[in-house]
């Protein structure tokens, strides 16, 4: 017997494998470059979560069309799978349809995943339509530009590349079987490929034998490719969605957290007893930082958020800053965290895991002060993000930044919070006149 | 308040004012509609007056977490002092700061905004609530983002507008997609940043679409934007900007 095509299958989907393994774990470590987070709070609130927002697509189908056709995509890939462990399966053993033997329920899966790869092909067709004839507003914005275009395409054209293979191989299998030969037993039922199948009337066996093993390995080697290419696309999507919405905001969307430091910090200045001139303790560690000018100031949930962003404009779309022309998206400032946590990254690859200062950050290299202060803490983006991503946070995150750090509020700004410090309101009057109203009653 | 609690005597209430309420000519008509519809229903309440101080929301939204904090416990010192439980008021970003960061800090109260606290009065019967003049009018209803999507508070005011007999028709984006009037996140305080349009202008067009008699709205903030708004373009003729108290206000005659 000739083992060599089960050694090579071997070596694909080790390197596959390997180098996925490699690809998450570089995720992790850049993800854990935010800060510790404390989200181990209502569990089962998280678990529904994650049930109805990222298996149930709920907030994917507040948009009826997209919803639709996604739903199709997600459901066929996730079927189609089944099918994936089969090939696995065969690949190492040198077996051929080794599930065959399970009949009738044989015969249903593979003609479901026909059929769900024939909508997955509508579907996808479709989605490009809508990105690149339509030319859908939310897929033509500023930071669309480039690799992110590309990225979007180049997912459809894997996926349709990927579902006409598994029906051409598919096809000439059908074809293989009607002519009896060996190795191919008649399994399976093609409501999709055995329309195809004509188009290989007449072919040998032989070359039959070839057109259905090129597409069988040309399938799986695309499989596994798709897999490492998820963590350089905003298709990451579809295994961090799981994790992000479990770990995404609970409560109100208008609380916004308290910083603990800064209450430790409020509550000697407001206690009449306590001594401000007493020598800090020995042991009190650096003054923390406030707010966040870099990827490192924000918490790792916040880091997941941004691999986890499908870049699909839902949230600016929905962003009254934007939708008025300033130049705030809070899709650009997910991508630009990314991007920034990608460089950090890299950074830390080539210098033996130990960040050296690039003399960049995520303020103002990426993010500008002029989106920062565009923002209405409205939360449309966050109520529009179908995937549980806040980017309102790491904008109030920067503001405090810029406020309590640097001193960089606008200067209207400034006047509004001296009329707060001096009166106890964001306007020049006099805190004593507050009950005037009640004389014109 | 003060006053009430060295006589030892406990309101049930207490309304929090807030600060456009209490200096901002237009704000303060709909807080002293608001008091005649509590005085008309015979509520028990007081106000803190010259002891209350802003919550600190513009300066927390603007990132300054210091200067929210020095208010937010001044005021839940003022507040606990005085054993306050319960507080409704007429402003979604105090509501908010009040009923959600407050506690945290050490001040936990049952926080109410003025629609859901007339909802409750109408339910039992302390008020009631009959069409009057508004009786057909065509009112649109902007959801104000700290209400709304930021405390999930959809329909408290719309049953309040429904009551007057009026015909409550939604703009293209309502509820949860409600567009903002422009004014939260400090941006009330400050020029708006380089775009083509202003937020509040946006979201008029939005109202104006729906050919209201009224805009109805249940935040002062969102009631100056949308009134400059209805100004700009120029319909203050035929279109008027009120909040819900003073609709129900009107409405009674108060
Ligand atoms: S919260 Fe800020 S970024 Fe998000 S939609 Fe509103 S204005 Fe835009
Ligand atoms: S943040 Fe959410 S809504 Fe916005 S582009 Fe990313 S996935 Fe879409």
């Amino acid at each position: 017997m000739n083992y060599l095509p089960n050694i090579i299958f071997l070596i694909i989907l080790a390197v596959g494998i390997g180098y996925f393994v490699n690809n998450i774990k570089k995720l992790r470590r850049n993800i854990k470059l935010g800060k510790d987070i404390d989200v181990s709070d209502n569990k089962p609130q998280r678990w529904k979560n994650m049930t109805r927002i990222a298996l149930g697509q709920t907030k994917m189908v507040v948009r009826p069309v997209a919803g639709f056709l996604h739903i199709i995509v997600y459901v066929g890939f996730i079927i189609i799978n089944i099918e994936v462990l089969e090939i696995i399966i065969d690949g190492i053993f040198g077996t051929h349809r080794i599930f065959a033997p399970l009949g009738t329920l044989y015969d249903f899966l593979i003609a479901s995943f026909e059929i769900l790869a024939l909508l997955v092909i509508v579907a996808v067709i479709l989605f490009w339509i809508r990105r690149n004839i339509i030319r859908l507003q939310r897929f033509i914005k500023p930071e669309m530009k480039g690799w992110p275009k590309k990225d979007g395409n180049l997912i459809l054209y894997i996926e349709l590349v990927l579902m006409l293979l598994f029906l051409t191989m598919n096809a000439a299998d059908y074809q293989l079987q009607q002519l009896g030969a060996a190795h191919y037993t008649e399994a399976g039922s093609f409501p999709v490929s055995r329309f195809i199948a004509p188009i290989f009337e007449g072919l040998s066996l032989s070359t039959l034998i070839v057109v259905e093993r090129t597409a069988w390995w040309l399938h799986i080697t695309g499989i596994l490719i798709f897999l490492n290419y998820l963590y350089f696309s905003k298709h990451l999507h579809i295994l961090l969605a799981f994790p992000n919405t479990y770990f995404g905001k609970l409560g109100p969307k208008g609380k916004f957290k308290n910083l603990d430091a800064v209450t430790q910090e409020v509550k000697l200045m407001l206690d009449p007893s306590a001594d401000p001139f007493a020598a800090p303790a020995e042991d009190a560690a650096d003054p923390e930082k406030f707010g966040a000018s870099d990827i490192m100031d924000l918490s790792w949930v916040q880091l997941l958020n941004a691999y986890t962003c499908t870049e699909c404009g839902r949230c600016t779309s929905e962003c009254p800053a934007n939708q008025t022309g300033k130049k705030l998206s809070p899709r650009k400032i997910m991508m630009d965290t990314r991007d920034r946590i990608e460089e950090v990254g890299k950074n830390l690859d080539a210098n033996k895991g130990k960040f050296e200062d690039d003399g960049k950050q995520l303020l103002d290299d990426y993010i500008t002060r002029e989106e920062l202060w565009a923002c209405t803490s409205c939360n449309a983006c966050v109520e529009a993000c179908p995937v549980s991503i806040d980017p309102l946070s790491i904008i109030m995150d920067m503001r405090q930044y810029l406020v309590m750090e640097q001193s960089a509020a606008p200067s209207d700004l400034n006047n509004m919070m001296t009329n707060i410090e001096n009166n106890g309101a964001p306007w020049p009057f006099n805190q004593m006149d507050r009950l005037n109203w009640k004389e014109e009653l | 308040m003060a006053e009430l609690f060295a006589a030892g005597q406990q309101p049930d209430v207490l309304f929090w004012v807030g600060c456009a309420g209490s200096f901002d000519d237009r704000a303060k008509k709909i807080t002293k509609a608001f008091v005649k519809i509590l005085n008309q229903a015979n509520v028990s309440f007081a106000v803190l007056g010259t002891e209350e101080s802003c919550t600190g929301d513009p300066a927390k939204r603007s990132g300054n977490e210091f200067l929210f904090q020095m208010q937010a416990m001044t005021n839940i010192e003022v507040m606990n002092g005085y054993e306050v439980k319960k507080i409704v008021t007429t402003c979604p970003h105090c509501f908010n700061t009040l009923k959600n960061e407050y506690p945290g800090l050490g001040g936990t109260y049952e926080v109410l905004h003025h629609t859901q606290f007339l909802k409750q009065l109408l339910e039992e019967g302390k008020i009631s609530i009959e069409g009057g003049k508004f009786k057909g009018k065509r009112i649109t209803f902007h959801d104000p983002c700290y209400l709304g999507r930021a405390n999930g508070v959809y329909e408290a005011p719309r049953e309040l507008i429904r009551k007057l007999d009026a015909e409550l028709v939604e703009m293209k984006n309502c509820k949860k997609q409600g567009l903002c009037c422009g004014a939260g996140g400090g941006q009330m305080f400050k020029e708006p940043e380089k775009g083509d349009k202003d937020v509040n202008v946006e979201r008029t067009e939005q109202a104006l679409e729906t050919q209201p008699e009224i805009i109805a709205a249940a935040c002062p903030f969102c009631n100056t934007m949308m009134t400059d708004g209805v100004k700009s373009k120029e319909k203050e003729a035929s279109v008027v900007v009120m909040d819900i108290a003073e609709l129900i206000a009107n409405a009674e005659d108060l």
